[in-house]
């Protein structure tokens, strides 16, 4: 999860996370964690990672940052698939949610 | 190699083929357009898997019509693969046979696995491969802060590839592998962008890390 600036907006933080700003708190599906360092215009991008576990890896070389997935736990917190979107060959994208209704079987590999 | 199974089970079974490559599709594209597949062939560049739990390849993982995870990640493949009955030919230098004969040794279970499958497609909720939510939370890997921390590492490393910045992506796709040494992807994936040179850039190969780590772990007995 890639960032370009160590403060972004909420719209960003959830296209890039899933985690939407609320009057609750961040929150993600039905799970909610309190936060009230930020704004609609200007989320912290520190304070969010702490706020949701998550580890925040800065490159200051490159002006990136990057945010790892919660830790603590398992790697699945829950049995419920999360609505990961992945681009195919063309670039065109396809949401893991599209999936329901049938049953499936994803498989990763690789080339190397 | 999961088209002929997609045409089997289609459609009651959909097959979703992920790549782990940090390269991108053109990594991918000569395997995925001679494959020609009717289901969906997605490239994964950050390894955003590795958030579920994914640490090698090939990794199946089962989700059912609700969306639900019935068995979490663990080794797939669809027929033994060829590795597994290969021959050190005659000219085979010592390091070839030692790499061929422990290849030879690597768990894999492919009639199990895909006989389990036809089970739970048939079946359904009653097959006795369906795992409930607690199992399958119960036996997703644990994620502890360095680990990630180390997918953090290598989603900065694979941008910073894509971006020309190899140095740097050198640099992350290290601190990746230290935080994660388990992880098979981060590490094949990065020895692949290297090329030849990788044992000189990270300090290790395949076949060191297996021997030290035990043939036995690469791919773990799958617990059907």
């Amino acid at each position: 999860m890639i960032f370009h600036a160590a403060r972004v907006s909420a719209a960003e933080l959830e296209r890039v996370t899933g985690w939407a700003l609320k009057p609750e708190g961040l929150c993600r599906d039905e799970r909610c964690v309190p936060f009230t360092g930020g704004s609609d215009d200007a989320i912290g991008l520190a304070d969010a990672a702490r706020a949701l576990g998550m580890p925040l890896v800065e490159e200051s070389r490159a002006g990136l940052w990057a945010l790892g997935p919660r830790s603590g736990g398992k790697a699945l917190e829950t049995a419920t698939l999360p609505d990961i979107t992945l681009p195919d060959l063309d670039g065109g994208l396809f949401r893991f949610a599209s999936l329901r209704g049938r049953k499936t079987l994803i498989v990763a590999w690789a080339s190397w | 190699m999961w088209q002929e199974l997609r045409t089997e089970l289609y459609p009651r079974l959909e097959i979703v083929t992920v790549a782990l490559e940090a390269r991108g599709s053109s990594a991918a594209r000569p395997w995925i357009e001679k494959a020609n597949p009717a289901h969906p062939a997605l490239i994964d560049g950050a390894h955003v898997l590795a958030a579920l739990g994914v640490i090698n390849v090939p990794t199946g993982i089962w989700v059912d019509e609700a969306g639900t995870i019935v068995r979490p990640p663990e080794t797939a493949y669809p027929r033994q693969p060829a590795f597994k009955d290969r021959v050190v030919p005659a000219e085979a230098t010592p390091l070839q046979r030692e790499a061929i004969e422990l290849t030879r040794r690597l768990n894999v279970d492919a009639d199990r696995y895909v006989a389990a499958l036809r089970d739970w497609v048939e079946r359904g909720v009653a097959s006795r491969y369906v795992l409930s939510p607690d199992e399958v939370v119960r036996r997703s890997r644990p994620r502890p802060l360095a680990e990630a921390t180390a997918a953090a590492h290598f989603a900065l490393a694979q941008h910073l590839h894509g971006a020309g910045e190899d140095a740097l992506a050198t640099e992350h796709f290290k601190e990746a592998q230290r935080l994660h040494p388990t992880s098979w992807t981060y590490r094949r994936d990065a020895w692949a962008i290297a090329g030849p040179d990788h044992p000189a850039i990270y300090g290790t190969t395949w076949l060191d890390d297996v021997k030290r780590e035990g043939v036995e772990n690469y791919y773990p007995r799958l617990e059907l």
